[in-house]
């Protein structure tokens, strides 16, 4: 009598094509991500890959040598399919799919052998339902890390040091300020006064919704880091509100210089910088003539 | 022993550090500093620390206390061309270096000195006036 690897082995072409048929029928089909013939390929290798780790008799262990290539390959889908932007339930169809084509295989061939067959689809299944596992598994893991990217980016875009005037330089900061996000935006700011030679900072926190006492913290710190360097730091856009809550916590921020607007910032910076900023009088020429 | 060059430059004095410095290096400094001070008479100190990357509390303290005994002495102190990691990291150690003048740069720094000697300068005339008006 034939194994089960022996079996399937030879009904190989019969359960692709199964297989196929079940995910093309599938409503979750995504013909616009993946082309058919990437699709067969690619389903192509994995049943090559699982048919040869059966041939060891092994159905529980899937962490076992003969399983490496399987759970490579699958890994592999599935994070690509994650990046992709396949959902769950089209990346789980992929294997579950697998599974209904080889149980059906199975019935066919073993139709006058139900107690075989019995304990044939019951290690099917646990096979494939441990497979589905590292499937889902990866594809949490794929999509994890697109996240993580986002947040990377988010906070790498949010804290840009603007250069407004020559040797002077402005950092709009929008959302809440965490110390991990502080100590980037006091990097930044360090850097950019290195690089620039600028004499003077404006830090707007119009954008910033709440000021706590740490926020606070966080901000002397800055102000502190910024006068070592040898640069002047102005803090703008302190709004009502805020001024109210700084006053009720009782932090001290007599010694930096605070102005409730990046515009009267900008003007205290121009005083400081011996700058002018005067109104062209075009009338002049009329005037002189009267 | 190693000895860091203290270089005399019209009223002012200028120290540029171009190693890490260690404890007993620094002290060396902090006292030679103090010395060429009262021998030159001089009127403003300029620490250069742009080669310097690795600062601790210590450090910190030493460039604190030539300040202070600086300014007894009549002497501005201005640390120039900190790098932002060192600044980041007295910042979390908590010495926001009270009494020491910064600058970007050697020259702002120089600039910087040149000013508070002019200020300073006008206030003891000033000072001076005042005493002539009264002993007339």
């Amino acid at each position: 009598m034939n194994t089960t690897a022996q079996v399937l082995e030879k009904n190989k072409s019969r359960i692709l094509e199964k297989w196929m048929q079940n995910q093309l029928s599938e409503d979750s089909l995504r013909d616009d991500l993946m082309s058919n013939e990437e699709l067969q390929r690619q389903s192509k290798e994995m049943l090559d890959a699982l048919l040869r780790a059966i041939s060891k008799e092994n159905y529980d262990n899937i962490y076992a040598i003969e399983f490496e290539q399987v759970t490579d390959t699958l890994r592999d889908i599935s994070i690509t399919r994650a990046r992709q932007g396949f959902s769950p339930r089209e990346t789980g169809a992929y294997v579950l799919s697998l599974k209904k084509a080889l149980s059906e295989v199975l019935i066919e061939e073993r139709a006058n052998d139900p107690s075989t067959l019995y304990k044939e689809i019951m290690d099917i299944n646990t096979l494939l339902d441990n497979l589905s596992i590292v499937t889902f598994e990866t594809f949490i893991k794929g999509r994890e890390e697109v996240i993580l990217r986002q947040t990377d980016e988010i906070s790498e875009i949010s804290t840009p040091v603007i250069r407004v005037w020559d040797g002077i330089l402005a950092l709009p900061i929008i959302g809440t300020l965490d110390s991990a996000r502080t100590q980037i935006v006091m990097e930044n700011l360090l850097q950019e006064i290195v690089n620039t030679g600028s004499n003077i900072a404006i830090l707007d926190i119009s954008g910033v919704p709440a000021v706590d006492s740490l926020v606070a913290q966080h901000l002397i710190k800055t102000v502190s880091a910024t006068r070592l360097m040898g640069a002047e730091c102005i803090i703008s856009g302190i709004r009502a509100e805020i001024a109210q809550t700084i006053v009720h916590l009782g932090i001290d921020l007599s010694n930096i210089k605070t102005k409730a607007s990046l515009a009267s910032a900008l003007q205290l910076a121009f005083s400081m910088t011996n700058l002018e900023v005067r109104k062209n009088d075009k009338n002049k020429g009329f005037n002189i003539m009267r | 022993m190693e000895r860091i060059p203290i270089l005399k430059m019209g009223p002012f004095l200028l120290v540029t550090i171009q190693i890490d410095l260690y404890d007993r290096l620094a002290l060396t400094l902090e006292n030679d500093l103090i010395n060429m001070v009262s021998q030159t008479g001089a009127r403003g100190v300029l620490i250069d620390i742009s080669a310097v990357s690795i600062v601790d509390s210590f450090m910190g303290r030493i460039l604190g206390n030539i300040a202070s005994m600086s300014r007894i002495m009549d002497a501005e102190t201005v640390v120039v061309g900190m790098q932002p990691a060192v600044a980041i990291t007295l910042v979390e150690l908590g010495l926001t270096l009270q009494g020491v003048h910064t600058a970007l740069n050697v020259e702002k720094g120089m600039e910087l000195l040149n000013t508070k000697l002019i200020n300073n300068w006008e206030q003891d005339e000033e000072e001076e006036e005042d005493q002539d008006d009264r002993n007339d």
